[in-house]
């Protein structure tokens, strides 16, 4: 059985990189930054570690009937 | 209209890639029917949980409870906290044993054990019906809304999406369903978590937005904090924009209308009956419960954040239109505001590129997910309720499973026809909305006496079902929503009474469609020869052993976590009280 944790961490590892890249190289940008604050990079790095938390699960903790 | 970054392109692109790629790496593992239309039951209870609560995620909830957050405000909560949480612990609880513990396939199959072939003929039949067309009208209303939005043509948008459905159902079946079910759940709270930060930070906070609803609310001639209470103004209809009294909210809504959904639906049903065993299919729904708990902050805030935002011309949300492009006028002669655009107008206007492209992604991926539940629900019933059972009961195994696949593009098809007859016709979609209200609400009687009462007989039931969806016609037929004209809305019978609002009529149809169906079935199946006990173990509740998880601990087991999540729910009542 294909582990969900494999593609749900690769999505939001990858989404999550293209943001934090899009937002970094655009920080300039006040467009990129509503209410003051750098929103696309901070949830461009959330996603990324949130993706990789999955896919560290799924790597060192493999499923069990049960679980 | 507003035009997409690059950004915007590839994230979107990258969801599309994930969710097909998923169809693609189940496709080798569907060597049954068992395994395209029941998952093998291999699903373990944190995904089916999670499947659970998305496969209801479809437009209804995520644009419609955004409409009703600035409707109505705060008090939309109630589709959950009152709505749905004590139902969904109810089914885990009480009703999963039954369900998975007969081995049935499906929900109809169920009654057919526990009934007769007549009950679940009626219940097969109507629930393909709505499940089809409620997937179309689900993609219309998708279709409908990106060309609003984005200028993206109603076609490409409606049948593009269509076939990315198509693609992982046909290919991976409902396994593939459910796991791309879950990818959509993390999508969506991952795109609208940041539209709630921005939108909250752009109002002022929780102060910010209490103020400035305050001010909405006294312009509507009703009390300052009636937005952001839930239960303080239901002391009578006519305080509160919901326009619905506590007994018929708790009544209605709580009672009839929920448990007649979330304990009868097949489509959330199913996912719980993948489960890998039967603890995961209890724990299923109370896994589902506790983000379902929290949905209100992800989907109502934002339209009550919209509201706060302001209406009309100079405000976020647009006036409604009329045929003839004016703007729509009440019975009062008030501009009416386009609601359902509250939430998808606070995407486009808040969130910067990038983000923009994740919510509107998290946006297609609530209508995907609510399509995909649709026909995988409707290829299960369509393969083993109607066509073994109707049209050839003794084929081999390999037969269900290429009909399986079958019926998946029928119901894609189907789906795609439904939606341009509900481009089609104004009404299409309140005529659905009863048609669900008529036939769910009599069939949580049906269910709770036949699991619950071993007396109910298959004649009981069949002329208790008949009964209660008749007596919702005449209710409806003898009533109206106030301001609404004879006709789809009701009072084609005669109008003996006025609702203040829509949903007060709704509920009290549901009730008055509940209460006959018990009373029915009752006096029917005390008139007729029941079935021995024999043939009610594993169906009935007096008569079936019920699962004991003591060695399990506390947070596997289902009762102590529906006990936690009843307590959460509890306490969400009472600080938003």
């Amino acid at each position: 059985m294909l582990d969900l944790r494999v593609p749900i961490g690769g999505l939001f590892a990858l989404v999550g990189a293209m943001l934090l890249a899009y937002g970094l190289l655009h920080g300039a940008d006040p467009a990129l930054s509503p209410t003051g604050m750098p929103i696309v990079t901070i949830w461009g790095a959330v996603q990324l570690v949130a993706g990789l938390g999955f896919l560290a699960g799924a790597r060192w903790k493999p499923w069990r009937k049960g679980e | 209209m507003v035009s997409l970054h690059w950004i915007d392109y590839a994230v979107m692109a990258v969801y599309f890639a994930f969710v097909l790629g998923i169809g693609a790496a189940l496709r080798g593992r569907m060597r049954s029917s068992g395994d395209f239309l029941l998952s093998g039951r291999s699903i373990p209870a944190w995904v089916a949980g999670l499947a659970f609560l998305s496969a209801n995620l479809g437009a209804q909830e995520v644009v419609g409870m955004g409409a009703s957050g600035a409707k109505y405000g705060i008090v939309t909560s109630h589709f959950y906290w009152v709505g749905a949480i004590p139902a969904m612990l109810f089914v885990g609880l009480f009703m999963m044993p039954f369900y998975y513990g007969s081995r049935a396939r499906s929900v109809p199959e169920y009654l057919r054990l526990r009934f007769d072939e007549k009950t679940r003929a009626v219940n097969a039949l109507s629930f393909a019906a709505m499940t089809v067309f409620s997937s179309g009208i689900s993609m219309y209303a998708m279709g409908k809304l990106f060309h609003l939005l984005l200028g993206w043509d109603f076609n490409v948008s409606m049948l593009a999406s269509a076939a990315i459905v198509l693609a992982y159902t046909f290919l991976g079946g409902l396994t593939s369903a459910i796991y791309n079910e879950v990818l959509q759940f993390f999508l969506i709270v991952f795109g609208f978590l940041p539209l709630v930060w921005i939108g909250m930070r752009s109002v002022g906070g929780w102060a910010g937005l209490t103020a400035r609803l305050a001010q909405a609310a006294t312009a509507r001639g009703m009390a300052p904090d009636v937005y952001v209470r839930s239960w303080a103004h239901l002391g009578s209809a006519a305080a509160n924009p919901i326009g619905v009294e506590w007994f018929g909210l708790v009544m209605g809504l709580g009672f009839v209308l929920s448990f007649g959904y979330w304990c009868t639906d097949f489509l959330v049903v199913q996912r719980a009956m993948a489960a890998e065993s039967m603890t995961a299919a209890r724990r299923t729904p109370i896994i589902a419960a506790f983000p379902k708990m929290l949905f209100p902050f992800l989907v109502i805030l934002p339209g009550m954040i919209a509201l706060a935002l302001g209406t009309g011309a100079h405000g976020l949300i647009p006036d409604k239109l009329t045929a003839a492009g004016q703007p729509l006028l009440d019975a009062a002669g008030h501009v009416v505001p386009d609601f359902d655009l509250a939430t998808p107008m606070l995407l486009v206007k808040l969130l910067p590129a990038g983000l923009l492209g994740l919510g509107l992604t998290a946006l297609l991926a609530s209508f995907m997910s609510g399509m995909a539940g649709n026909v995988t629900a409707f290829n299960t019933v369509l393969t083993y309720d109607i066509y073994q059972s109707y049209v050839r009961p003794d084929a081999p195994d390999a037969h269900y499973l290429h009909v399986g696949r079958w019926a998946t593009v029928l119901g894609v098809l189907v789906s795609v026809a439904a939606a341009y007859v509900a481009a089609s016709f104004n009404n299409i979609m309140d005529v659905l909305q009863l048609v669900f209200a008529f036939v769910n609400a009599p069939l949580f009687a049906t269910f709770m006496l036949g699991m619950f009462w071993k007396r109910a007989t298959g004649h009981g039931a069949f002329a208790g079902l008949v009964a209660g969806i008749l007596a919702a016609a005449v209710h409806h037929g003898l009533t109206l929503p106030v301001g609404a004209e004879v006709g789809v809305k009701g009072g084609y019978l005669g109008v003996m009474a006025i609702f203040p609002s829509e949903l007060a009529q709704t509920f009290w149809t549901a009730i008055a469609a509940w209460s006959t169906c018990f009373v029915v079935t009752i006096v029917v199946s005390l008139f007729t020869a029941p079935r021995p006990e024999a043939e009610l173990a594993g169906l009935v509740y007096s008569v079936t052993p019920i699962p004991r998880d003591a060695a399990a601990p506390w947070y596997r087991r289902p009762a102590a976590l529906a006990a936690v999540a009843l307590g959460a729910t509890v306490a969400l009542n009472l600080i938003f009280w």
